[in-house]
């Protein structure tokens, strides 16, 4: 690498990290915050060094939070593995053996996920309502999969695309039925598809806010509303808030790390990889 | 023997069509059926707290719609907030696809943490910058802006449109920034390189090479992002509740107020139509770069 080509890229490094610091900075000031104590949270000037301390993690994990956390994780799972079971075959059906006007069916699943949730508030509440399921945490995790099977099909459509069409003409000639091409060829296949599509379905139902504030308020309440809890709160409670607002954020965090190469795929319903 | 084919056909059809029938049924039940009774709703005049208030209204509450200073206000939050938002990250995103598609150091480790405010919970994500960064007494910001003279002003309050359009901007750019990188990244390098040998500069070959090619990839960001951006409620809910006034309250945070707070089914409903009408516009656009970029892949 000549000099020249060697002094361009430390100066774009150097850019390139002062952008992604004050990115990432919000981010790095809540874990910061989180493992202070209240004084030090709300002291002028802002501590920066100081000793961790678990203590409001502790706090805010003995107090009321563990409960809106499960309520995320089984509305989130619940609706992520719904998803996957509706949303596999319908895949199958518009990749593999397409039905007839499949891309019209495609285009029918992707128009419902950009309805805007305004457009069905009202009548999914009054619904709910009558069926008892207002605060209920089976709402969300049927509400959820509606919003996220689309985006499962879609996504699952374009992995199945990309298995080789001679394995299923194989597999029919030795006469084999519809469910062991899904469990036999299917599955095995697109195993690294079926964690990516269930990962960006956690992403999305696990952070969702606008359903889960209007239709629960105490039983079913899910993780974001605990923080809700903050607004109005007064005084010294920044750590406490910050570590709250951690421990919320961390399953979806390590979910989309840990998924990164797939995310782009996810967030594009697969048509970008 | 005509009739048996014909039915091996139609058994056929529907041995196709049976593995999509139950995800079919379910989304159009769960969104298409919603969706219709707001239709119906809004024909109505309905307050959910009194009871028997049920009755036909025709299109009153399209026409109350009209001369509502309200729903003006909302309409115009909600192009002004998804307008600054889409512009902003766009720009900004392109800018980080580019540095991160460039030679820098410690890539891989910029890319994680840079695509951390859209993995972050985005209730989590307003409160931390309203209490702990912005918070005239105690935030970071006002702190920092004391020796310039700005210290200590209540942003939240004196500027709450531009604060929402910051969180949302924090919250979409690393968005805009994956999907253009990953534009930049399918470019072929040897052609960059031919027009630098021909003697073109960078930034020629930036605008003439590069940007052609990542434009159906900005298009897509932008459009996808106006659909999530267009129904921003979380970050509104926890920074602003709408105000000052109506200052921040956009359509889906109006929809809530209404809905829920005055508890008018069918003013909600009507609401909830325009909603459907707007986002439908920026839908239909949405969906035609979709399958345009799936088209450049399949050729690919």
């Amino acid at each position: 690498m000549s000099e020249v080509a060697g002094r361009s890229k430390v100066l774009w490094s150097i850019v390139g990290w002062l952008v992604v610091f004050v990115f990432f900075f919000p981010v790095l000031w809540m874990w910061l915050e989180g493992f202070k104590t209240e004084p030090q949270a709300a002291s002028t000037p802002p501590t920066i060094l100081f000793v961790p301390t678990l203590a409001e993690f502790q706090e805010v994990l003995s107090g009321d939070f563990p409960p809106f956390f499960i309520n995320s994780a089984i509305a989130s799972i619940g609706s992520t593995l719904l998803v996957l079971v509706l949303g596999l075959p319908a895949a199958y059906a518009l990749a593999i053996r397409p039905v007839k006007r499949s891309r019209d069916v495609l285009f029918f699943f992707i128009s419902t996920r950009f309805l805007p949730f305004a457009a069905s508030l009202v009548p999914l509440y009054l619904l709910a309502r009558d069926l008892q399921l207002l605060d209920n945490i089976l709402a969300l995790v049927l509400i959820y999969t509606t919003i996220n099977l689309p985006l499962g099909v879609w996504l699952l459509r374009s992995f199945l695309l990309e298995i080789p069409h001679d394995l299923f003409e194989a597999a029919r000639v030795d006469g084999a039925s519809f469910h062991h091409e899904i469990l036999r060829i299917v599955v095995p296949l697109i195993a690294p598809g079926l964690a990516a599509t269930s990962l960006i379905c956690l992403i999305f139902s696990w952070n969702e806010f606008f359903y889960a504030v209007n239709l629960t308020s105490s039983v079913a309440a899910t993780a974001p509303l605990f923080l809700v809890s903050f607004i109005s709160g007064r005084g010294l409670f920044y750590a406490k808030l910050a570590a709250a607002a951690t421990l919320a954020s961390l399953p979806v965090l390590l979910a989309g790390w840990i998924a990164q190469r797939q995310l782009i795929r996810g967030l594009t319903m697969g048509a970008v990889k | 023997m005509r009739a048996s084919a014909a039915a091996a056909f139609s058994r056929d059809a529907w041995a196709r069509r049976l593995p999509l029938l139950p995800a079919f049924i379910y989304v159009f039940l769960v969104t298409q059926v919603p969706f219709v009774l707001t239709i119906y709703y809004s024909f109505f005049s309905w307050n959910l707290l009194k009871p028997g208030s049920f009755q036909f209204a025709g299109l009153e509450n399209y026409s109350a719609l009209l001369t509502n200073e309200s729903i003006r206000t909302a309409i115009w939050n909600t192009v002004l907030l998804t307008l600054a938002v889409i512009g902003f990250s766009v720009v900004i995103g392109l800018g980080v696809a580019v540095l991160l598609n460039s030679e820098v150091f410690g890539k891989g480790l910029m890319r994680t943490l840079m695509i951390a405010p859209f993995l972050i919970m985005p209730t989590a994500g307003a409160l931390i910058w309203k209490d702990t960064l912005l918070n005239p007494l105690f935030g970071l910001l006002p702190y920092l802006l004391t020796p310039v003279g700005l210290g200590r002003v209540d942003i939240v309050n004196q500027f709450p449109m531009v604060t929402v359009v910051a969180v949302e901007v924090w919250r979409w750019t690393p968005f805009m920034m994956l999907i253009i990188l990953a534009g930049l990244q399918s470019q072929n390098p040897e052609v960059l390189e031919a027009a630098r040998v021909d003697g073109a500069n960078a930034f020629q070959a930036f605008r003439r090479i590069t940007l052609p090619l990542v434009r159906p990839f900005i298009e897509l960001g932008a459009l996808l992002g106006s659909l999530f951006v267009v129904q921003t409620f979380d970050s509104i809910f926890m920074l602003t509740f709408g105000g000052p006034g109506e200052d921040t309250t956009n359509i889906p945070f109006l929809l809530y107020l209404v809905a829920f707070q005055g508890f008018s089914i069918g003013q909600a409903s009507a609401i909830g139509v325009v909603a459907v009408i707007i986002t439908t516009i920026v839908a239909t656009f949405a969906l035609r770069t979709l399958f345009s970029i799936f088209q450049i892949e399949a050729r690919r």
